[in-house]
């Protein structure tokens, strides 16, 4: 699926990165714990995660991730929104938690 | 090609500056994506460690055509307990480092996982050094 294809399927805003929405996903991660996302490398992912400061960002940077969704309706930073500009990954919340939202991918065909 | 970085330990959410900046060198390089990823995720883990139980210190990486060295020195506090520092799951990380993302003691278990070589050289109330490695594969 397309990320823009994760922004419907959550009902998320997207906060940056509008011009990268038609890039493939091929997996997703769920994680607060940002050593637990660099243990596992997959390629063309997406973040879920409840948490919000920069090291999200580089996180996913690291791992090639090319979206990430911050749950529970989460507002990131201007330093993070300008982090994630910088790297070419596109930001967006959604109002739902973690769960449902892993869940509702999940339903959709992607995988972890 | 020898690149030189430091890392601070007064702002956390800085660690990860060096990495970033090795990782788009050896893009630009032309090296291949899993080495570029092991490479980078190993040598931002060791900065996070550094931020948070060193008070910083310095990045000094060598790029040659069939490997990638990064040696990593701080003044910190020295590893006590090595083995268990090694051991997925373990962790001194204070409660606020957490609140941030880490601390899972996941860092060095990642390092280990991702490079070819890694060698620990700690002492404690001394510091730490961390020399780790990828190897380029021959097509």
């Amino acid at each position: 699926m397309t990320i823009s294809d994760v922004q419907n399927i959550l009902n998320a805003k997207v906060i940056s990165g509008q011009d990268h929405l038609e890039n493939e996903v091929h997996n997703a991660c769920g994680s607060d714990m940002m050593s637990d996302v660099l243990a596992f490398v997959k390629d063309q992912s997406v973040l879920l995660t409840g948490l919000v400061n920069p090291q999200v960002v580089r996180t996913a940077d690291m791992m090639d991730m090319v979206c990430i969704v911050f749950v529970r309706g989460k507002e990131p930073s201007q330093e993070i929104i300008d982090l994630a500009c910088d790297r070419g990954i596109v930001l967006m919340k959604t109002p739902l938690r973690m769960f449902p939202a892993c869940g509702m991918l999940y339903e959709a065909g992607l995988r972890g | 090609m020898k690149l030189h970085y430091k890392v601070p330990g007064d702002d956390f959410t800085r660690a990860g500056e060096a990495s970033g900046e090795v990782k788009r060198k050896l893009k630009r390089l032309g090296f291949d994506s899993d080495v570029v990823r092991r490479m980078t995720i190993s040598i931002y883990e060791a900065e996070i460690n550094m931020a948070i139980h060193a008070g910083g210190g310095v990045v000094d990486v060598e790029i040659m055509p069939d490997r990638i060295t990064a040696v990593l020195t701080d003044d910190g506090p020295g590893i006590p307990d090595l083995d268990k520092a090694m051991q997925e799951g373990w962790s001194t990380a204070p409660d606020n480092i957490r609140s941030l993302g880490f601390g899972a003691g996941m860092g060095l278990p990642n390092i280990k996982k991702y490079t070819d070589i890694l060698k620990i050289d700690t002492v404690v109330g001394k510091g730490t050094t961390l020399t780790m490695a990828v190897l380029i594969k021959p097509e």
